[in-house]
C-alpha cells in the first residue's frame, strides 16, 4: 500500500515537473536528463533502499544497559580486593586471567573437550562487557545470553559454567570491581580492535583473512552449539555495520533462536570489533576512498576540457 | 606486384600498404552523422567505452582468478581485493562497469525505440542491437556466477533450473547445461569459459556487426527526417558546415561523445568508489552453500523486469500451470523486443510524443517495465503477487496490442 502512494506521489511530481519544465522552456537536452534521471532514480529507491527496508524490517534500537538484566543491584560499590578473594576462589578454577597471574591450565583442545567451549580469559572482562551485564552474568549466565531456548532442562544440557546466584549482589559488585581494576590499558586503534575482538569472538569464530583461527577446535564447537560459527572474515561486507551492530548486541532479535549468546559488549567495545572486522574484511577502504578522489577530479578536469573542445568545434557547425 | 614509389613520410608509406588515409575519410571524417541529434546519441559510444573498461579489467582479474568451487570465492575477496595491487579496483570497476552497462543499454534501447530508429531501413540495426542485449544478459548472468557467493550460486541454481520446464526434453537439458545433476564445479568451470572466451568473442563480432548495420541506412535524427545524406555531405565538404543537415563523425560527434563521456564517468567513478552497494550484493560475501537456502534470492538488477513476468503468474489458468505459464511468458519477454520493427505497423518514423497513439504505448510500458523491476526484488507475498500479475499481463497485453494500435495510427495519420 505504502509503496503504491508513495509512487502516486512520485507521478505527480513528475507531472508538476514536466509543466513546471515547459514553462521555463528548458532547454530540451536538460528536459531529457531530468526524465532520464527521475526515472532511474525512482527505480533505484524501489530495488534499493525501498527493497531493503522491505526484507530487512527495522528493529529495535541496540541496548547497550541491558537493562532487562535486574537480578543484581548494580549500584551498590564494589570492593576489589574482596573482589580478588572471591575471584580467586570460585573463578580460575576454570578461567584463566593472565593480567593477574593466573595461567591457561591446559591447552584449548583439552579445555574444549572438557567445556566444550574454551573457557574465556578473563584479563579484559572489566573493559568489554558492560557492568550490569557482567554481573547479571555472573548471577545467571544462561539468562544474561538469551540462550534459555537451548538449555531446557528437556535438552539435557546444561551451560559449563554455573550460576552465582546464592552470591550476594555486594558480593558479586566486588568481583566486578576486582575485574575492572586488572582490566590491561590498551591503546586506542588497531591494537585495541584486535584484542577486543578476540576476547569477545575468538573462542568460537575464525578470521581467515587475518590468519587466525577459533580457539575452540570446529567439531567440538559444532557438537556444543549444534552449529559450526561462521568465519568472520567478509562479514563486514555481507551483513553491514548497522545489522553488526544490532546482531552482537542481542543475537536473538535478528536471528531467533541461534545459537550464538549475546556477549553483553560495552558500546566502545562493540565499535572496536566492528572496526576490526572492517579492518580485516575491507583493508583497502582508505586506499579506495582517497584514490577515489584523486580519479575523480581528473575525470573532472577531463569532461570540462572536452565540454569546452565540444563548444569550440561544433561552434563551426551551429 | 603494383610499383612501390619511396614513401615521403611515415603517413605515406603506411598508405601505400594499408590505405590509411582513405580507411580515416571512410570511418572517421567522411563518415557523416546528422547534426540535429541530442546526448541520447552518445549511448552508444558510452557502451563502446563500457566494454573496453569491462575488457581490461577483466583482463586483469583473470590473472588471479581460480574457477574452482574451493578457491574461487577466496582468490576473488582474499587474492584480488587484499593481495594484489589495485586488484580490489580492477573488481570494483568490472563489477560496478557490468551494471551500469545495462543502465545505458537500456536508455539506448528506449531511445531507440522513442524515437522510431528500428524501422524502415534499421531493422538490422535493432536485430544486432537485440543480439547484443542477450549477448550481454548472458555475459552478465555467467560473470556473476564467478565469485561462488551465496547469490552467485542460488541465482545459478534458479534460473538453471527453469529449463527442467520446457516439454520432453527439460530434465536433460538441465543436467546437460550444469554438467553435473546440481550447480557443481563442473557449472562454475563451463560457466567461466563462457564469461571470458566464447561470449567475449560473440560480444565483440556483434558489436562490430552492428556498427556496420549503422552505415547504409544511417542514424536517426531527433525529428526522423529522412533525407539525401550524399547531398548533405556535399554542402558540408563544399564549406556549408553550417547549412548542411550532416556532420563528421570525427571530430564533430565525436567532441560532443567525449563531452557526454566525461559527465558520465564522473559518475561512474563516484559509483566505483563510493556507491558500490547496488552492483556487489551483501549476500554474496557469503560463499556459496548448496545446504542453505538464502531468505531473498533475486537476480541483478536488471533481470528483475523479465524475472518478474515469470514469477507474475502465481496460479493455473485453464488447467495449465502457474509455472509453465510463466516460463512461456518469460520466454516471450526475452525475445518480444526482436520482433518490435514488425509489430509496429505504422511507417511514422517520430519521436514517440509525436505520435498519436504509439505515444502513450511508450510511456505505459516504460511505467510497466519500473513496476515490474521494483516488484522483482520484493518478496511475492499478498499484494505483491498480484501486483506482479497486473503488471506482468499489463506487459503482454502492450506487445500484443501494438500492431493494432499502430495501424490504426497509421491510418490515422493517412486520413489527415
Ligand atoms: C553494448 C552494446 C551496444 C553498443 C556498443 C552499441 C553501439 C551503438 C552505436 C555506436 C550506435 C550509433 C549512434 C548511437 O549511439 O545512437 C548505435 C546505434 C543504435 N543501436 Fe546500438 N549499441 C549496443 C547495443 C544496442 C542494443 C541492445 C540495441 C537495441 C536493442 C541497440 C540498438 C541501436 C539502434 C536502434 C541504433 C540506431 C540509433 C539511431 O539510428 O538513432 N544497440 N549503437
Amino acid at each position: 500500500m505504502e509503496f503504491i502512494y508513495i509512487s502516486l506521489a512520485v507521478a505527480l511530481v513528475l507531472l508538476v515537473l514536466h509543466f513546471v519544465m515547459l514553462k521555463l522552456s528548458l532547454n530540451k537536452e536538460v528536459r531529457i536528463l531530468v526524465i532520464i534521471a527521475s526515472l532511474v532514480g525512482f527505480t533505484y529507491w524501489g530495488i534499493e533502499p525501498y527493497a531493503h527496508h522491505i526484507m530487512h524490517p527495522e528493529v529495535a534500537e541496540a541496548d547497550f544497559t541491558f537493562k532487562d538484566l535486574k537480578n543484581v543491584d548494580t549500584s551498590l560499590a564494589g570492593n576489589a580486593e574482596n573482589g580478588k578473594v572471591l575471584v580467586e576462589a570460585n573463578c580460575i578454577a576454570c578461567h584463566s586471567i593472565e593480567s593477574a597471574g593466573f595461567p591457561q591450565m591446559m591447552p584449548n583442545a583439552d579445555a574444549a573437550a572438557s567445556y566444550g567451549v574454551v573457557p574465556p580469559d578473563l584479563s579484559s572482562a572489566g573493559r568489554i562487557y558492560d557492568k550490569n551485564y557482567l554481573a547479571n552474568f555472573i548471577f545467571d549466565p544462561v539468562s544474561a545470553m538469551h540462550l534459555q531456548h537451548k538449555y531446557t532442562p528437556e535438552s539435557g544440557k546444561s551451560f559449563p559454567m554455573p550460576s552465582y546466584n546464592w552470591m550476594s549482589a555486594q558480593e558479586i559488585m566486588d568481583i566486578v570491581a576486582y575485574f575492572e581494576s586488572i582490566a590491561p590499558k590498551v591503546a586506542e586503534g588497531s591494537e585495541a580492535h584486535k584484542q577486543s575482538f578476540d576476547a569477545a569472538c575468538g573462542r568460537c569464530h575464525s578470521m581467515a583473512y587475518a590468519g587466525s583461527e577459533a580457539l575452540t577446535p570446529a567439531e567440538t564447537i559444532k557438537n556444543y552449539m549444534g552449529a559450526t560459527p561462521p568465519d568472520l572474515s567478509q562479514y563486514i561486507k555481507s551483513r553491514g555495520h548497522h545489522y553488526l551492530n544490532n546482531f552482537i548486541n542481542d543475537p536473538q532479535v535478528l536471528l531467533h533462536g541461534t545459537s550464538m549468546p549475546r556477549v553483553g559488549l560495552t558500546e566502545k567495545a562493540q565499535e572496536e570489533v566492528i572496526a576490526y572486522m572492517e579492518e580485516v574484511g575491507d583493508r583497502k577502504k582508505a586506499e579506495r576512498e582517497t584514490l577515489g578522489l584523486w580519479v575523480m577530479l581528473y575525470t573532472l578536469i577531463f569532461a570540462i576540457l572536452a565540454y569546452l573542445w565540444k563548444r569550440k568545434i561544433w561552434s563551426e557547425v551551429h | 606486384m603494383a610499383e612501390f614509389k619511396k614513401a615521403d613520410s611515415m603517413l605515406e608509406w603506411f598508405d601505400q600498404r594499408l590505405g590509411v588515409v582513405n580507411f580515416a575519410k571512410v570511418m572517421m571524417t567522411e563518415y557523416w552523422i546528422p547534426k540535429n541529434i541530442n546526448f541520447l546519441w552518445a549511448m552508444g559510444v558510452l557502451l563502446t567505452v563500457l566494454f573496453t573498461f569491462l575488457v581490461v579489467s577483466g583482463i586483469f582479474l583473470l590473472m588471479y582468478y581460480k574457477p574452482d568451487v574451493n578457491m574461487a570465492f577466496d582468490s576473488v575477496n582474499y587474492t584480488i581485493m587484499q593481495e594484489v595491487a589495485y586488484g580490489w579496483l580492477f573488481r570494483h570497476i568490472h563489477a560496478v562497469g557490468a551494471s551500469v552497462v545495462f543502465l545505458v543499454i537500456y536508455i539506448h534501447m528506449f531511445t531507440g525505440i522513442y524515437y522510431g530508429s528500428y524501422k524502415k531501413g534499421r531493422e538490422m540495426i535493432w536485430v544486432s542491437g537485440m543480439l547484443l542485449f542477450v549477448l550481454f544478459s548472458a555475459e552478465g548472468f555467467s560473470g556473476y556466477m564467478l565469485p561462488w557467493g551465496q547469490m552467485s550460486y542460488w541465482a545459478a541454481y534458479v534460473i538453471t533450473e527453469l529449463f527442467g520446464g520446457i516439454p520432453f526434453i527439460g530434465n536433460e537439458l538441465v543436467v546437460w547445461i550444469r554438467g553435473n545433476f546440481y550447480v557443481s564445479d563442473s557449472t562454475l568451470t563451463r560457466f567461466f569459459m563462457l564469461h571470458v572466451l566464447l561470449l567475449p568473442l560473440l560480444i565483440i563480432g556483434a558489436i562490430v556487426f552492428h556498427f556496420y548495420a549503422l552505415r547504409f541506412p544511417h542514424v536517426n535524427n531527433e525529428e526522423g527526417e529522412f533525407f539525401d545524406f550524399d547531398e548533405e555531405a556535399e554542402k558540408y565538404k563544399a564549406g556549408d558546415k553550417k547549412g548542411s543537415k550532416v556532420v563528421a563523425f570525427w571530430p564533430v560527434f565525436l567532441s560532443k561523445d567525449f563531452f557526454v563521456l566525461g559527465f558520465f564517468m564522473l559518475f561512474f567513478f563516484y559509483l566505483t568508489f563510493f556507491h558500490y552497494g547496488f552492483a556487489m550484493d551483501a549476500i554474496n560475501f557469503d560463499k556459496a552453500d548448496g545446504l542453505k537456502t538464502p531468505a531473498h534470492i533475486y537476480p541483478e538488477w536488471y533481470f528483475l523486469w523479465s524475472y518478474e513476468v515469470l514469477r507474475g503468474f502465481f496460479f493455473d489458468i485453464a488447467g495449465i500451470s502457474g509455472k509453465s505459464l510463466g516460463l512461456i511468458a518469460f520466454g516471450i519477454a526475452n525475445v518480444i523486443f526482436f520482433l518490435l520493427p514488425w509489430l509496429d505497423r505504422s511507417p511514422m518514423v517520430k519521436p514517440a510524443n509525436q505520435r498519436p497513439y504509439f505515444k502513450y504505448w511508450f510511456w505505459l510500458m516504460m511505467a510497466d517495465l519500473v513496476v515490474l523491476t521494483v516488484f522483482g526484488k520484493l518478496p511475492p507475498t499478498g499484494i505483491n503477487a498480484w501486483i506482479g500479475f497486473a503488471s506482468s499481463m499489463t506487459f503482454l497485453i502492450l506487445f500484443a496490442s501494438l500492431p493494432f494500435i499502430t495501424k490504426a495510427e497509421a491510418k490515422k495519420a493517412g486520413g489527415k
